[in-house]
């Protein structure tokens, strides 16, 4: 029977679909986009091309990089809109912070504290993102963006009144109106004024660290029975239920990591700078990562990381123009934008491409031809 | 009788000399000849009362437990009643039909059978068990799987893939097994990666295995939909118009494959079609529905013969029209005139065309 079905089924009108190893390739491509642009800016700031400004970049794009791909777990491979991913790393940076300071007070060990920090970070940030996840996940589209949204603000604002204090090592919090009881002591969260005192242990080396193993993350969930469970709710809802799966489990899964994940990156961040405010995790933020991962590809892990990179450089590189520089800044937004999801420009960049192309493996076509007839 | 039947359990042994040693295996039966038969549930089955005179089941599932048993079955949407009174009984390995008109109810039988919809009267019996406040997932666990009649792939996923995600829940590794590809992820990925191409390779579609669903045509897409729901290893497969926008050639390589599906898993197939060449032909028992009732019941042969079906289908004979526009004619007098005739002369074939049974 296999042969006579095997007739109908000719891959020719297919070409255009094939996947293949797909999975593969977009690792490889991943990993040595992060490597090179490592290699690249390290030796550019090592040859002093690099002005001061833009060094002090470094991080900050590792850890947006690193945000764009996790975002991606949920709005790419979930494909779910999710516009509170700066709550979690807010979550994370302080968490961070928190940990890398009470560490710091029993030792000086750095490579150890920035780890149990990350680790602490993403275990606090997976536990906001499982709370909030909860409630939210039975809602779809844009009544789950709104939430996460709230959620995202919400987080904020309970940071901006949360004090942490140490007292002989002993770790205190309080809030806005009960401050008092820790007016004598080390304060290492203040309400509004947010995270003083951080010992900035991040480097651009921790940042690549965190870039690399995000992706490493999110690749292998996208390439594994998890994430095909959740890419197959994201095709089709009722037929993911039929075949068995927990529609609810998987999309919270998702967002749990993509939480915990946002996590590690808000920590490095939040180790990157002395003084940290809440107000840095406003909803500006989180529309910033979004913007990353569309422009990127939604779904595209490549795509987000230059989306990220280059989206973070520009801004500084416009410095100069001062008062143009969200001007040009939003005009290359919308530029990228048209280019990229136009579908007469597509199309038109396709048949060029397909022209290219098409020039070199024509034999190959003929001959998959033949044998499928 | 009863006391009988406690008196050998007493003495540990039954008049046909079988002991009780496996009790909870074992059925007990007086109904059949009023004669004790012992049979194991999993090899034989004979039920707590006997197939009716109406149920339809092939003489090879007689003597096994039906895989699917449906009471009074009935969903109303608002004040709409959809379907009402449904009744069926599927055996092991039968391939059962439901056919009707547009619009008579087919697929919300489906959608009950597999909670999509909640039913609002009735019981589902699915392998001996009611499926009372299950959901859709464990449906699919309990070992039901079905197909939709608007094709529902996933349609960014390749070929592959979609084989694999249904065969999700016998892949045995777990969350930090996939986020960091131990050798247990390898060992698993590679077994399920065989098992979709032992698929793949029944449907004849090795060739398509990394193509994304979407991009395939038509018939294939209706195949790989199949193939995605037996991945799930189930006992009874729904097939929702299987050949909808099929030419006739691959109908009739369809309807070899269902029942090569059949032969091969021994499972139970129940399909809703329209083509009534691959029904009469592959069915050992099908279901007429007409306005969410059953109009029919029996083999293919004695559907093709009902004149409640044909009526449905193509519509009532002029004579007959004739007829019941008489009957209405002496209702409307009845009427009129007051006469109280309830035990004479009131005909009763009712006044239209709706109530059918």
């Amino acid at each position: 029977m296999a042969e006579r079905l095997l007739k109908n089924i000719s891959t020719r009108g297919l070409k255009n679909a094939v996947k293949g190893s797909e999975y593969r390739r977009e690792a490889a491509i991943s990993y040595a986009i992060l490597i090179i642009g490592f290699i690249v800016l390290q030796a550019g700031a090592a040859a002093g091309m690099i002005g001061h400004n833009l060094q002090g970049q470094f991080v900050p794009i590792c850890c947006y990089i690193s945000l764009a791909v996790s975002l991606n777990l949920v709005v790419g491979i979930s494909g779910e809109l999710s516009l509170g991913h700066a709550g979690f790393m807010a979550v994370g940076a302080f968490s961070g912070i928190l940990m890398s300071r009470i560490m710091g007070f029993h030792m000086s060990f750095e490579p150890a504290i920035i780890i149990t920090s990350m680790l602490f970070a993403a275990f606090m940030a997976a536990v906001a993102g499982f709370i909030i996840g909860i409630p939210i996940l039975g809602l779809r589209g844009d009544y789950l963006a709104i939430v996460t949204l709230a959620f995202g603000e919400i987080i904020r604002n309970i940071m901006n009144v949360l004090y942490f204090g140490l007292d002989d090592g002993k770790l205190r919090f309080a809030f806005n109106h009960t401050i008092d009881g820790l007016d004598n002591n080390e304060r290492i969260i203040t309400g509004a004024i947010g995270a003083t005192g951080t010992k900035t242990m991040a480097s651009f080396t921790w940042g690549l660290l965190l870039c690399l193993f995000t992706v490493f993350v999110v690749l292998n969930i996208k390439n594994s029975k998890q994430g095909r469970a959740i890419m197959s709710i994201r095709d089709n809802r009722i037929a993911a239920e039929s075949i068995g799966l927990d529609v609810r489990k998987y999309k919270l899964m998702a967002f749990v990591i993509s939480a915990a994940l946002a996590g590690m990156a808000g920590c490095l961040f939040g180790l990157n700078y002395s003084t940290l405010v809440p107000l840095k995790f406003n909803f500006n933020t989180s529309v910033l990562i979004l913007v990353f991962v569309v422009l990127g590809g939604v779904g595209n892990i490549w795509g987000g990381i230059i989306a990220a990179a280059v989206l973070t450089i520009l801004p500084e590189t416009f410095r100069q123009f001062a008062d143009y520089r969200m001007l040009t800044y939003a005009v290359v937004l919308i530029l990228v934008m048209i280019f990229t999801y136009n579908p007469a420009i597509n199309a038109r960049v396709k048949s060029v491409v397909n022209k290219i192309k098409i020039k070199k493996p024509g034999g190959k076509d003929k001959k998959t031809g033949k044998e499928a007839a | 009788m009863a006391k009988n039947k406690e008196e050998l359990r007493d003495l540990n042994v039954s008049e046909t000399g079988h002991t009780y040693e496996n009790r909870q295996e074992i059925y007990y039966n007086d109904n059949v000849g009023g004669r004790a038969v012992f049979v194991d549930s999993k090899e034989q089955y004979s039920p707590d009362e006997p197939y009716n005179e109406d149920v339809y089941i092939p003489e090879k599932d007689r003597d096994k437990a039906p895989i699917l048993e449906v009471k009074n079955l009935g969903i109303d949407f608002g004040g709409l009643t959809a379907v009402d009174n449904f009744n069926l009984t599927l055996g092991r390995t039968e391939i059962g039909g439901l056919i009707g008109p547009n619009g008579a109810g087919k697929t919300t039988i489906f959608n009950m059978l597999t909670k999509v919809y909640e039913p609002t009267r009735g019981e589902i019996f699915f392998d001996g068990r009611s499926t009372k406040g299950m959901k859709t997932v464990d449906i699919n666990k309990a070992g039901m799987a079905r197909t939709f009649q608007n094709i529902r792939l996933f349609d960014k996923l390749t070929v592959e893939e979609n084989i694999k995600v249904a065969l999700h829940h016998t892949t045995d590794y777990s969350l930090v097994d996939g986020m960091f590809h131990t050798p247990k992820y390898r060992h698993e990925e590679y077994r399920i990666r065989k098992e979709a191409m032992k698929y793949l390779k029944i449907f004849g579609m090795t060739k398509t295995a990394n193509y994304t669903a979407g991009s395939l045509p038509y018939g294939a897409q209706r195949r790989l939909e199949i193939m995605r729901a037996l991945a799930t290893k189930p006992k009874l497969l729904l097939l929702d118009e299987p050949a909808a926008g099929m030419n006739p050639s691959e109908t009739s390589e369809l309807m070899e494959t269902i029942r090569e599906i059949r032969d091969r898993f021994q499972i139970a197939i129940f399909l809703i079609e329209h083509d009534m060449n691959l029904v009469m032909n592959i069915c050992e028992g099908i279901v007429v529905l007409n306005y969410g009732r059953v109009i029919a019941k029996g083999q293919p042969e004695d559907i093709q013969k009902n004149p409640k079906v044909i009526e449905a289908y193509l519509g009532k004979s002029r004579g007959k029209m004739e007829e019941e526009e008489k009957n209405e004619d002496i209702e409307e007098a009845l009427k009129k005139g007051k006469l109280e005739s309830s035990a004479s002369g009131k005909p009763d074939t009712g006044s239209s065309g709706k109530e059918v049974e």
